[in-house]
């Protein structure tokens, strides 16, 4: 799992490369932890997360709630449909608010 | 002061190593596998075993990564539990090799050559897809797993609705959405389920109660119907692998092994619809079988103490299915207890309901205990305090105890009586009417003590006819079950109403809605608690089989376009559920045995052709009831009436309340949309002292106002 972040004009873009399971989700949660800013924007792009297992969907929830003690506004983005559906089945999609690219993702965070 | 807590755990170090694997000591309790900081938890019990081996896999791999014998000084008493460190949660399996004895004279089956299931597995693999056949080859089918047990609830808890206020839906989870007709993203599981909730809302039931979900293998037993070429499945799951795992299979994520996410949430998504979920648990007994059947868990690890067994050895089988629980046992005992807290806590499950739940009061040497220790134990646990338990108050080898279950004020009971005698009054049959006035308002006969919440009403449910079918069929028909007909209830109170099974015939047809209706009536008005079959409600047919427990396909499955096709019925039945849960006259709460509170309308009164005159004899095919209750003033008065008779009769009406009037809610003998009337709509009868009942009708007549 490879996390980038980008800056695009205040909201900070994390790409989450590879697959997020029980091996990787410890790393990746104390790295994005660190990324998450303090009453600001985050898009996590999703589009390269080839896996999610039960223990990413807890990374996805951890960030969330994160981001909501932290004041900042989160967006999931271009989630691959089979991940979609595990979120959607286990009603971890509930929390978020999902858009299907980082653009419309950044649009809905403009709003 | 702000305070914090440590970051680490003093003993979140190894203290050896065995098998390559960082260990050190573990802890009894909790039972099971339990991720703790850097590893995990594990902890078996046997009080027989001489010594225990915990095998891992990596998930996927039929040979085992390690085998790790736990050393004799990690042992308290006869439990053995040891911390593995550095695994990873997600992807290990495990297991336990047994030793001990082998003598099976003595009760005793230990085997080290097999890996054996935890029983307190959390989670399984091995299953994880319906229909997929099993691998018969692998020494280790059933695969016990770790699972997060983190979940994020919100503020969701159990419901606490009042017993005598449930309308319960009994339903198969794969059923329900399986059906290309239905129409959801995940067809037949839990997620599929969830998308089902508007329509249960609508319904206006508040309580579902699940056949099965705990772990168990369709394939068990599996055969093929020689004439249909069809495979037959163990559908309906009454063979538990698992005791504290969801089924895998009616997971739509259960290839990537979050069953107990999805379960969770769809526990709190129906609770967040006001609807209670009740498990039907079976712990009378497992799907090991008798000692041709496999070898799971509780065979290997303490076969004397988990089974019933005869002097010499042999499986007891009062449950049919070729082995007994050794429920009163106090290791079992602890066992079930164990298991149901898990549940009730870990899952926020509002209530159970026990299947064949007279072993539960048998003796280890099957004897029927007059106070027996878990059923005792049950009824008084604090956590379990809020939780409905509901026993199927009878077994497979006799023993019947509706109305007479050890019940310490707590448990309530499937009442048998009541469907056996709706069943024979709506068909006509002489000399019920006296019982049936008993089983109307709550069976006080049986349950005058614990109040009518104790009764769970039904007149159909999973075993037997559904309600279309009861009323189209004099015999059952299950030749698709491949045993000649010969299994199933053979004795059922239907009738056909004039021809078996299908028919264009218009007259039959036309009996056959109104009988459901009828039935429908009875039910719904009944105090007590009341339970539909899921699909009565739309007219659902198994086509004559009384026992589908092995179909997996469109006999079983609920065709949701009888919503369109039955939109009569279903709104007969959203109606009259609305009506009951309007009107708490009809629950009973607190009416049944009060003093009339106001003015000189009884709580219960019975009436005939002649009000205040109800016809007790053999020959006579028709009751009314009126019930008054609530503390509004004036009071809450419904009269039903049901004639069985085929004759039309004229019913001299008892007077309302003072103020009141009589107005019509529903009628059978109407038709649709006369049928049933919604709160608010209910025409006033022009003539208040008089009504005419049709042949084989039900009326349900309300006291309210004139506008």
């Amino acid at each position: 799992m490879q996390i980038d972040r980008q800056m695009t004009g205040e909201v900070v873009v994390l790409s989450l490369e590879g697959e997020l399971d029980s091996r990787s989700a410890p790393q990746a949660q104390s790295e994005i932890a660190e990324l998450v800013p303090q009453d600001g924007k985050i898009v996590l792009d999703l589009s390269g997360t080839t896996y999610l297992s039960s223990a990413g969907l807890r990374v996805m929830l951890l960030t969330y709630r994160q981001a909501r003690e932290a004041g900042t506004r989160l967006v999931l983005a271009a989630v691959p449909a089979d991940v979609l559906d595990v979120m959607s089945a286990t009603g971890f999609l509930d929390f978020f608010t999902v858009s299907d690219t980082v653009q419309a993702g950044l649009g809905v965070l403009q709003r | 002061m702000r305070t914090t807590s440590l970051t680490e755990r003093v003993d979140a170090y190894p203290t050896g190593w065995i098998s390559g694997f960082a260990v050190r000591p573990g802890r009894a309790l909790p039972f099971g596998a339990t991720p703790v900081p850097g590893g995990v938890n594990f902890s078996v019990y046997s009080n027989h075993a001489t010594a225990i081996i915990l095998v891992l896999f990596r998930r996927g791999e039929r040979e085992p990564m390690a085998e790790l014998p736990i050393p004799e000084s990690f042992r308290v008493g006869g439990v053995y539990a040891m911390v593995v460190f550095g695994l990873d949660v997600e992807g290990t399996e495990y297991g336990y090799r047994a030793d001990g004895p082998f003598d099976p004279v003595a009760g005793h089956r230990f085997d080290p050559g097999r890996v054996l299931a935890d029983p307190y597995a959390r989670a399984f693999g091995g299953r994880e897809v319906w229909g997929v056949p099993p691998d018969r080859a692998d020494p280790y089918p059933y695969r016990a797993r770790l699972a997060h047990d983190d979940f994020d609830w919100e503020r969701d808890r159990p419901l606490h609705l009042p017993s005598e206020d449930l309308v319960i839906y009994e339903m198969h989870v794969r059923g329900f959405t399986r059906h290309p007709s239905s129409d959801v993203a995940a067809p037949g599981t839990y997620a599929g389920l969830v998308e089902k909730i508007p329509y249960l809302r609508e319904l206006g039931v508040n309580c579902v109660e699940l056949m099965p979900i705990f772990e168990f293998d369709e394939f068990e037993n599996s055969r093929t119907d020689l004439t249909s070429g069809r495979a037959l499945l163990n559908y309906w799951g009454y063979c538990t692998v698992g005791f504290f795992a969801p089924k895998a299979g009616y997971a739509a994520t259960g290839p990537y092994g979050m069953q107990v996410d999805e379960f969770k949430n769809l526990v709190k998504q129906l609770h967040r619809a006001g609807i209670e979920v009740m498990l039907d648990v079976v712990f009378n007994h497992t799907a090991e079988g008798n000692q041709f059947g496999p070898t799971i868990s509780f065979r290997g690890l303490d076969n004397h103490t988990y089974y019933m067994l005869t002097a010499d050895g042999h499986y007891q089988n009062f449950s049919g299915t070729g082995n007994t629980v050794n429920c009163n046992n106090p290791v079992v005992r602890g066992f079930v207890l164990d298991c149901l807290r898990y549940w009730a806590s870990e899952y926020h499950v509002d209530g159970f309901r026990f299947d064949l739940a007279a072993i539960l009061g048998r003796a280890p040497d099957g004897t029927p205990l007059l106070n027996p220790p878990l059923i005792e134990s049950l009824a008084h646990d604090p956590v379990l305090r809020d939780c409905k338990m509901v026993a199927e108050a009878w077994d497979a080898a006799g023993l019947y105890q509706v109305g007479s279950f050890p019940d310490y004020c707590r448990w309530s009971e499937w009442n048998g009586r009541y469907r056996d005698v709706v069943r024979r009054f709506v068909k006509g049959d002489p000399g019920t009417v006296g019982e049936l006035a008993t089983r109307v308002v709550g069976s006080p006969d049986m349950y005058a003590r614990r109040g009518p919440g104790a009764s769970v009403n039904f007149v159909t449910a999973h075993d037997g006819f559904c309600l279309r079918d009861l009323v189209s069929y004099n015999e059952k028909h299950n030749e698709a079950n491949g045993e000649d007909n010969r299994d199933g209830e053979s004795s059922h109170d239907s009738w056909n109403c004039g021809r078996e099974g299908p028919t264009g015939d218009r007259e039959v047809l036309a009996l056959r809605d109104r009988q459901v209706r009828n039935v429908l009536v009875l039910l719904l008005t009944s105090q007590g608690v009341p339970m539909l079959l899921a699909g009565d409600e739309i007219g659902r047919t198994q086509q004559g089989n009384n026992n589908a427990y092995c179909h997996d396909d469109e006999l079983s499955w609920l065709d949701w376009s009888l919503v369109e096709r039955n939109s009569d019925l279903l709104r007969f039945v959203r109606v009259l559920i609305a009506f009951r849960h309007a009107h708490p006259g009809l629950r009973g709460r607190g009416s049944a045995q009060g003093p009339a509170r106001d003015d000189v309308v009884p709580a219960v009164s019975w009436h005939g052709v002649r009000a205040w005159t109800p016809d007790w004899s053999q020959q006579s095919r028709l009751l009314a009831v009126m019930l008054r209750g609530g503390s509004r003033q004036p009071s809450d008065c419904v009269y039903v009436a049901a004639n069985a008779h085929w004759e039309d009769h004229e019913l001299e009406l008892p007077a309302p309340p003072a103020t009141l009037e009589w107005h019509l809610v529903a009628d059978t003998a109407a038709q649709a949309p006369h049928d049933a009337y919604e709160a608010g709509s209910e025409p006033h009868l022009d003539d208040q002292f008089r009504v005419v009942i049709g042949a084989r009708s039900a009326l349900v007549l309300l006291a309210r106002r004139q506008r």
